[in-house]
């Protein structure tokens, strides 16, 4: 472990209101949840970051809950309870399908969803979900509470419109109309950083979101427009590939990611009939 | 810093960004839980918090106060899920068994291959290819 | 009180409790990481960052106080890490040969402030040599040959052409390298996850130039080793012996998993070309191969890996005229080294996809064309072995085929997205020739108040050595299984039993054993060991290597009797291709493994399953991603192993073809398993059309593959050459840019919906 932590601080903050003073007073702060990102950073010794307030204790972000036709779910949820929650499943499947594909039991246990939204890796699993579905990234600070939409929420590769006083404190998604898809392919059947991640939904105009093919996560603009104006899928396909620029990386090629993004499109569509 | 560790309740003083695994193997002296990547990928770190799996190699040790905590040290040695791993070969080198079992008791009664594959998914294991371990865990 | 007059029941071949078990599944047992010493440093190792050059500066830009540093110059015997050639430095002088290469040492009481201190080292960077095809330097090269080649190619009706790649493989044991020195008594203790604490012994002695009692290697529990720690540690525990000297004080090294997967030996990657002329009828007529292999900055085991590649390279099959020429090149990059199987898994990867693009090309069933070409007993191999009846390559071949169905489901996947595909291997046991002759490895026996003592340096490292040392033992004994006990492999306590590598632990030293426990009878005259000694006190006896005569080998033509006995085994593997994402799925593994003898069938069945997964990973899914000659993903985010939900049902069956020298028949297991599946996987992938060539058929590998069915070889004019018509690469209908024609059969069977296994 290459981490060196005798120079770090932690507030513990037990409620909302304690943590946003913290972090409005007491800042900058980074907030920390289940770690499962974090701590990777730290045992590898890349952890800039040497203040910190842990969310972990705060329960009120944990809620998942429905207001209206909006499922609000809180930063806190981990995967485990998202998996487990009715209102998810019924309401946002597609998001139960990204949570079980990250990694395993014990990340389930621990990561959560405020955590891989505010970690903003490209290939972050729940992304395209959030980002098909139209959600809203709800934060918070001591005097305000904005909302911004998962699509405007990164201004570039890992960074967000985050002030730093603010804390995101849930994703709120209004209901989705159509059938709910997800695919993720990673480097082996599980336990895996995706090579690329898509979501969608089939409404009358269709929504698809991919990770894994940009600095941040990306919805196809282009490639909906042309199946919501009736082209067929080959088409569509074609105009999809043109729309990304995925790179080389150690783990797998652009070509790989444009071809495999192309055939996924089709097999949503194929599935979604 | 107050918490459950293995039924009895203990006191004990570290950073609290230390890492939970180093806390239980240098400051408990419990060293049955292992360290085998450090970025929550093999498991080999496994311990339940309330009852949970987690990697004990990304839990910072503010996060269990006031919770139990329970190591491999904390079944004592003939637990049924033990005794199988004995039995069928579930374990080789050991590297990776304690938390392989550690992952197995939140598998529930009678568990089906399936449910044994998709729980272990996070406990990797070089020796094995997993069949015994799969033996082991359905026997118990 | 007499013997008493019922024996126990044989543990031999019984599935009797392992006797590290409890202490394993308790979190009991201790490895290197679980131990420490009073007033114990942790260390540090400071790398290059370059793959080749010079140092020009080195700047330690912190307060050195607390700090042990040690460099080359703290070496008081040889700045050489003693194995077959003495090329590889324990630490940089200037030169630079490879990333990673160890240059300074550093040790702190606190981990934390070890990892603060910052080494700042300019180099002179130079162009690293990173193609093992153009390197000048040769390691070594050899020649095997039989009959006359261009008689064999002359004799053909058809020559057919091959090029197979493999590439590195990291061991990933889940316990990482690690080694504690321990100063005392003028003396030094190494302890640490060791498989050979001789070559650490030896290593050791010529780095302080001590004699042989000054230096003592104890194994610690040992979370896996698969090659990866036989001559390693050599290098970690002499960075550990020198700073502990220097500190007068103990000192932990162990590695971070990234530290390890970077800076540790690896798996050779091999370039394999055949040639190979056959009749029409498929009766092979001459084999031609070429094997280069990428043997890294230094000479480690490349030798011996070479030359094991080399002898299994024309595969279990029978054939009047082979030429074997093989080399090993130096890169600058991490010297790769031992790793279960040797160098057999490369060759025989090679032969056995050759074998099916031979069957392609025929038009012959890949079953028939094994059957017609595969060793019977009295054959001879390529060095001019002649095989006896233990060869068991047509039995295990059947049963396979057989077991698996494998007839009938290569019909029924004609034409969809699923293959079968197999694979016919072998594997020797023990060192090559003469080698266990010069090993002269000793075992001994001794007594206790619990019965009987096992003093051998092999080492437990998951496979069951204890165990099944003790069942041999007991049994020869006529004692029961649990009054035999292994003690902790100590270079101070024990013989040197030789390493424990190349398959030799059961067949070579429990035999060894066997003949100790026969003598240690005698000198019982009667008595129970126990009863022995509260009688008498204790007894050692100590047994040596016995070659079997009439064994010969020459090691300069590479004729002979390369092995004393072979395993043999036949894979079949079913997978399952995705069409959108060209992952391949393996839905099962069939193996049929002839083992001699299963001493422990739990533990012999334990090694052949795990075998098999690190197989699966090496075929399809462990891929080293090296940019400027170092592994960029080093981290098992990156480099994935096989999980749960990776390893289909493995299906065993052992076979038990004796052989004539190891104990109860036995002929070693620990090796051959890996050898099969990853041809196995690639002849079932072929069998769907796509022409995979190179391991790890990772998807990326698998979408630009070309189609099988192409045009290759010639008309049967010898000399004619290879042509290949590359046609479609694969793609699915709906989803091809370039607009070629893509694989026309549509799948029969369900789209892969599920990832899961029954």
């Amino acid at each position: 472990m290459k981490g060196i932590i005798a120079a770090l601080d932690l507030h513990e903050p037990s409620s909302l209101d304690e943590a946003l003073r913290a972090m409005r007073d007491d800042g900058p702060l980074t907030p920390l949840a289940g770690c499962t990102d974090l701590y990777v950073a730290l045992n590898f010794g890349t952890l800039e970051p040497r203040r910190f307030i842990s969310l972990w204790s705060v329960d009120e972000l944990r809620t998942i809950e429905k207001s209206d036709h909006v499922l609000r779910i809180g930063a806190l949820a981990t995967y485990a309870s998202i998996i487990q929650s009715k209102l998810v499943r019924k309401r946002l499947p597609m998001l139960v399908s990204a949570a079980k594909e990250i990694g395993g039991v014990q990340i389930h246990n621990r990561g959560t969803i405020g955590g891989n939204v505010a970690n903003g890796s490209p290939a972050g699993d729940t992304l395209p979900v959030l980002a098909a579905a139209d959600a809203v990234v709800v934060m918070r600070s001591v005097d305000s509470e904005r909302r911004v939409p998962l699509t405007q929420f990164y201004s570039g590769y890992r960074s967000n419109v985050l002030r730093v006083d603010e804390l995101i404190v849930a994703l709120e998604v209004p209901a989705v109309h159509g059938k709910q898809w997800f695919r993720k392919v990673g480097t082996r059947a599980a336990q895996a950083i995706s090579k690329i991640v898509m979501a969608a939904v089939r409404s009358p105009r269709p929504s698809i979101a991919l990770g894994s093919v940009a600095p941040t996560v990306i919805r196809l603009p282009m490639t909906e427009g042309a199946l919501e104006e009736g082209a067929p899928i080959e088409e569509a396909q074609r105009i999809l590939m043109d729309e990304i620029s995925p790179i080389d990386d150690m783990r797998s090629t652009q070509e790989y990611r444009r071809r495999v993004a192309a055939n996924l499109l089709g097999r949503f569509w194929a599935e979604t009939e | 810093m107050i918490f459950s560790l293995n039924s009895s309740t203990v006191d004990i003083d570290a950073h609290p960004m230390k890492r939970l695994l180093d806390v239980l193997r240098e400051e408990c002296g419990l060293t049955g839980t292992k360290e085998g990547c450090g970025e929550g990928e093999c498991g080999a770190c496994t311990v339940l918090i309330d009852d949970a799996p987690v990697c004990a190699c990304l839990v910072p040790f503010a996060h269990v106060r006031g919770a139990s905590v329970t190591t491999i040290e904390g079944l004592g040695g003939d637990h049924p899920l033990q005794r199988a791993f004995v039995e069928e070969g579930g374990a080789q080198c050991g590297i990776c068994t304690p938390g392989m079992i550690m992952t197995a008791l939140s598998l529930g009664e009678k568990p089906t291959l399936r449910k044994v594959r998709e729980g272990l998914v996070g406990n990797l294991c070089r020796c094995t290819g997993y069949e015994a371990i799969y033996r082991a865990v359905r026997k118990a | 009180m007499h013997a008493s007059k019922t024996t126990p029941a044989p543990a031999v071949g019984r599935s009797v409790p392992r006797k590290d078990g409890a202490e394993k599944v308790a979190g009991a047992a201790k490895y290197v990481d679980d131990l420490v010493f009073p007033g114990m440093l942790h260390g540090r190792t400071i790398r290059s960052t370059i793959p080749r050059g010079r140092i020009t500066a080195t700047r330690l830009d912190f307060d050195q106080r607390g700090y042990t540093i040690a460099d080359y110059r703290d070496i008081p015997g040889r700045n050489v890490v003693a194995l077959i050639e003495d090329d590889q430095p324990f630490l940089v002088e200037r030169e630079i040969r490879h990333t990673a290469e160890p240059i300074l040492l550093l040790a702190h009481e606190s981990r934390d402030e070890l990892l603060r201190a910052r080494v700042e080292i300019e180099y002179q960077r130079e162009d690293p040599l990173l193609d093992p095809e153009r390197s000048p330097t040769s390691f070594k090269s050899l020649g095997i040959d039989k009959g006359a080649i261009d008689d064999g190619l002359a004799a053909a009706d058809l020559i057919i052409e091959g090029e197979y790649r493999t590439g590195h493989q990291e061991h990933i044991y889940i316990e990482t390298n690690g080694v504690i020195a321990v100063p005392q008594d003028g003396g030094i203790t190494l302890l640490g996850s060791i498989q050979c604490p001789f070559y650490v012994h030896k290593a050791i002695k010529s780095l302080l130039g001590w004699s042989d009692d000054r230096i003592r290697v104890v194994q610690t529990e040992t979370g896996g080793g698969f090659g990866g720690k036989e001559e390693y540690p050599n290098l970690i525990a002499g960075h550990a012996a020198l700073l502990a000297l220097k500190a007068n004080r103990p000192v932990k090294i162990v590695y971070d998993r990234g530290e390890d997967m970077i800076a540790t030996t690896k798996r050779h990657p091999a370039i394999v070309r055949h040639r190979t002329g056959v009749k029409r009828d498929g009766r092979l007529t001459a084999m031609d191969i070429d094997i280069v292999m990428d043997a890294g900055a230094y000479v480690t085991l490349s030798p011996v890996v070479l030359s094991r590649g080399a002898i299994h390279a024309a595969g279990p099959y029978r054939c009047d005229h082979v030429r074997v020429r093989g080399r090993a090149m130096m890169t600058n990059t991490p010297p790769n080294g031992a790793f279960r199987g040797f160098g057999a898994p490369q060759t025989q990867f090679a032969i056995e996809v050759h074998m099916q693009r031979i069957a392609e090309t025929l038009d012959i069933d890949p079953v028939k064309l094994r059957e017609i070409n595969a060793f019977r007993p009295g054959d001879t191999t390529s060095t001019g072995q002649v095989l006896g009846d233990d060869c068991s390559a047509l039995d295990v071949l059947r049963r396979a085929v057989r077991r698996s169905g494998f007839r009938t489901k290569h019909r029924r996947y004609a034409g969809t997205n699923r293959g079968i595909g197999l694979a016919l291997f072998y594997h020797g046991s023990g060192f090559t020739g003469g080698g266990e002759a010069r090993l002269a490895s000793k075992a001994s026996l001794g007594l206790c108040e619990r019965g009987v003592q096992i003093l051998v340096a092999s080492t437990e490292i998951g496979q069951g050595t204890r165990t099944m040392h003790a069942q041999i033992v007991a049994d020869a004994l006529g004692v029961p299984f649990e009054q035999v006990e292994a003690v902790q492999p100590d270079t101070a306590n024990v013989p040197d039993s030789g390493p424990t590598v190349a398959s030799r632990t059961c067949m070579v030293v429990g035999r060894i054993l066997q003949q100790c426990a026969e003598e240690m009878k005698t000198r019982l005259n009667g008595m129970t060991p126990i009863e022995y000694f509260a009688a008498h006190g204790p007894l050692i006896v100590t047994s040596e290597y016995e070659g079997p005569s009439g064994i010969k080998w020459d090691d300069n033509t590479y004729r002979g009797d390369a092995y004393s006995t072979y395993a043999w085994a036949c894979d079949v593997a079913e997978v399952e291709l995705n069409p959108d994402t060209f992952e391949i799925r393996p839905l099962k593994l069939t193996c049929v493994q002839d083992i001699g003898k299963a001493i422990h069938p739990v533990l012999a069945a334990g090694q052949i399953e795990g075998g098999t997964a690190q197989g699966i990973g090496y075929a399809l899914i462990e891929q080293v991603v090296m940019r400027d000659g170092g592994m960029v993903n080093s981290q098992l985010t990156n480099y994935t192993i096989p999980t749960t939900l990776d390893t289909p049902p493995i299906d065993v069956e052992i076979v038990e073809n004796p052989s004539r020298y190891g104990p109860h028949g036995a002929k070693g297991v620990g090796e051959l398993p890996i050898d099969g599946p990853a041809p196995a996987i690639v002849n079932a992938i072929r069998s769907m059309g796509i022409d995979v060539r190179e391991i790890p058929a990772v998807p990326e590998v698998v979408m630009n593959a070309g189609n099988t069915h192409q045009i290759s070889g010639g008309n049967g004019l010898a000399g004619s050459g290879r042509r290949e018509a590359r046609t479609s690469t694969r793609g699915n209908a709906a989803g091809d840019p370039h607009g070629h024609a893509s694989r026309p059969s549509a799948p029969r069977l369900p789209p892969p919906t599920s990832r899961d296994y029954p």
